[in-house]
């Protein structure tokens, strides 16, 4: 039997991850330096971790309603209304869910026809194009250009939009190049989808991994409320990755929609994770704070050192991403990661695994200990001077 | 400034270099703060915190609960010192509560710290009780895990 013609066009049509092959290689060595991983390096705060093991002595080991805990729900409506000043009703216009993954599946298969098209930025989160593809829309790429620093702007989604454009998906500040949009930047493309009738969804996982400034949620622009999906979650910021929870937050008609395949498909996520949520977002924001400091000081070191190295880069402003350009090795982004990886023992990944766009640009994650990332860079110097010297 | 200490305070062999690219200042001003800091005692030293457990040493650590007599014009000031002048005392805090000073106490055997507490620090004028606790297992230290088996889970690569 042949597989091949039995399963899915949609899911025959997803190229495989272009991250598999560095996985494999890097898991075989002992001494490798991993710049590849795309979570913190800091375990969850002890305090969200008490919660958890707290809640599971006193048995609440069953399901919760399917748009999560009304307490989880009430503490996301009080942050956002406390940060940004937006109002979403915990009893309508918010879901909680699998992680952000589930949330922007869910978005998609709730809003996407046949042949729908979705604007997306590039280079970008992985699951962007996939997710679209599943719902059976159409992900239509836009490049980002290095010359503006990784932003989008109107001028740039313009030639892409076609009569079947009906989202703009978004994530700044963004994986892999650590662009964020200003407020300025934001605005232009708030006018853009109020003027085209798009729809916006906006992953803003690492908002609160911002330095040198602050984030500017989208749903809070003026006008912007009702047109956008808001995804976030807590495994950057509290470093919750395994713990699989995020959220969404929007109009009660789009979010309901959300909820019936949820309810059928995923019914709610974890209550120990919603636990740890809950304390995350009442006690944990401190230890917030005192890993995004980590971040930001870890953030300089690897700019300076690319700098020095001399492959040049921009100033990521946020994530905990740099993505620096590797075109003057006279290597191709695949290339330098696959014999950095051989010669040095550093794994990283090629920017073209988020896209196209992404060509001639590695992403480093400096979610890893001071200590690695000096020794990283001294091992890419290395790398550098004997690639640009011929010897490879 | 904060941050600087901050950083030295968990790692004091960093580089003048490092600390420069972290914090976006030049390795002149990182120099020049860091002399500054030393020079108002800011700064007191720069060690390394050691398991000598693991290391094989059988230290042995007591603490200690000092009463005192607290004397005209200088308090408790200057039995304190005449205690923290001793090698053998890591440690004094004055203490609110039922004591008055906690006294940490380093040495190679029982018989040497109870020696030191029974002819050194009760003879002291104006020290009327003492109270030895022998520590027994340390699980942390000035902030850090001894045994941490926490370690890094993640896999080496992901999106």
């Amino acid at each position: 039997m042949s597989w091949n013609d039995r399963l899915s066009n949609a899911v025959q049509s997803i190229a495989p991850s272009g991250i598999r092959k560095f996985f494999d290689i890097a898991a075989q060595m002992e001494d490798v330096i991993s710049l590849g991983v795309g979570e913190p390096d800091f375990v969850t705060p002890w305090t969200i971790r008490e919660s958890c093991v707290y809640g599971l002595e006193r048995g609440y080991t069953s399901y919760t309603a399917n748009r999560g805990t009304l307490e989880l729900r009430t503490e996301i409506a009080n942050h956002y209304k406390k940060i940004f000043n937006v109002e979403y009703n915990p009893d309508t216009e918010i879901l909680v869910t699998v992680g952000v993954s589930e949330a922007l599946d869910l978005a998609m298969r709730a809003l996407i026809n046949p042949g729908d098209e979705v604007l997306i930025p590039e280079p970008c989160y992985v699951s962007y194009a996939a997710c679209t593809i599943l719902a059976g829309g159409i992900p239509v790429a836009v490049p980002a250009k290095i010359e503006n620093e990784f932003r989008i702007t109107p001028e740039e989604l313009e030639p892409y939009l076609t009569d079947k454009t009906k989202v703009l998906l978004i994530g700044y500040p963004n994986n892999p190049t650590g662009a964020i949009m200003t407020r300025q930047d934001l605005l232009k493309i708030a006018d853009f989808a109020e003027a085209k009738d798009l729809i916006v969804i906006s992953d803003e996982i690492y908002g609160d991994l911002t330095y040198d400034g602050v984030h500017e949620c989208f749903s809070a622009l003026p006008k912007m409320r009702d047109r956008t999906l808001l995804l976030n979650g807590f495994s950057k910021a509290y470093a919750m990755t395994g713990w699989r929870v995020g959220y969404a937050l929007g109009n009660p008609d789009f979010i309901g929609a959300m909820t019936k395949i949820h309810q059928y498909t995923m019914l709610c996520a974890p209550i120990t994770a919603q636990m740890g949520a809950v304390e995350a977002l009442r006690n944990g924001e401190k230890y917030m704070h005192k890993m995004v400091a980590e971040y930001d000081r870890r953030r300089n070191l690897i700019y300076d050192g690319f700098k020095n190295i001399g492959l040049e880069s921009f100033e990521p402003k946020g994530a905990f991403y740099i993505f620096p350009n590797i075109t003057s090795t006279g290597l191709t982004a695949e290339e330098f990661a696959e014999k950095l990886i051989m010669a040095e023992h550093v794994a990283l990944v090629p920017g073209t695994a988020f896209g196209k766009s992404g060509a001639g640009h590695v992403r480093c994650s400096y979610a890893t200990a001071i200590e690695k990332i000096s020794e990283a860079l001294n091992r890419i110097e290395h790398f550098v001077k004997k690639s640009k010297g011929g010897k490879l | 400034m904060r941050e600087l200490l901050e950083i030295l305070e968990r790692n004091s062999r960093i580089s003048t270099g490092e600390l420069a690219s972290m914090l976006k200042k030049s390795e002149y001003e990182i120099e020049n703060e860091i002399s500054r800091l030393e020079r108002e005692k800011i700064i007191l030293s720069y060690g390394a915190l050691i398991n000598w457990e693991k290391f094989g040493d059988d230290k042995i650590t007591a603490v200690i609960e000092v009463n005192l007599t607290p004397q005209r014009e200088v308090g408790f000031d200057s039995i304190a010192e005449r205690i923290y002048r001793y090698d053998e005392v890591r440690t004094v805090y004055l203490m609110s509560g039922n004591f008055d000073l906690l006294v940490i106490i380093e040495g190679s055997s029982l018989k040497e710290i109870s020696n030191f507490v029974a002819t050194r620090l009760s003879t002291i004028e104006g020290v009327t009780q003492t109270r030895s606790h022998f520590m027994l297992k340390p699980f942390k230290k000035d902030g850090v895990i001894l045994d941490n088996e926490e370690q890094d889970r993640r896999l080496v690569v992901t999106p």
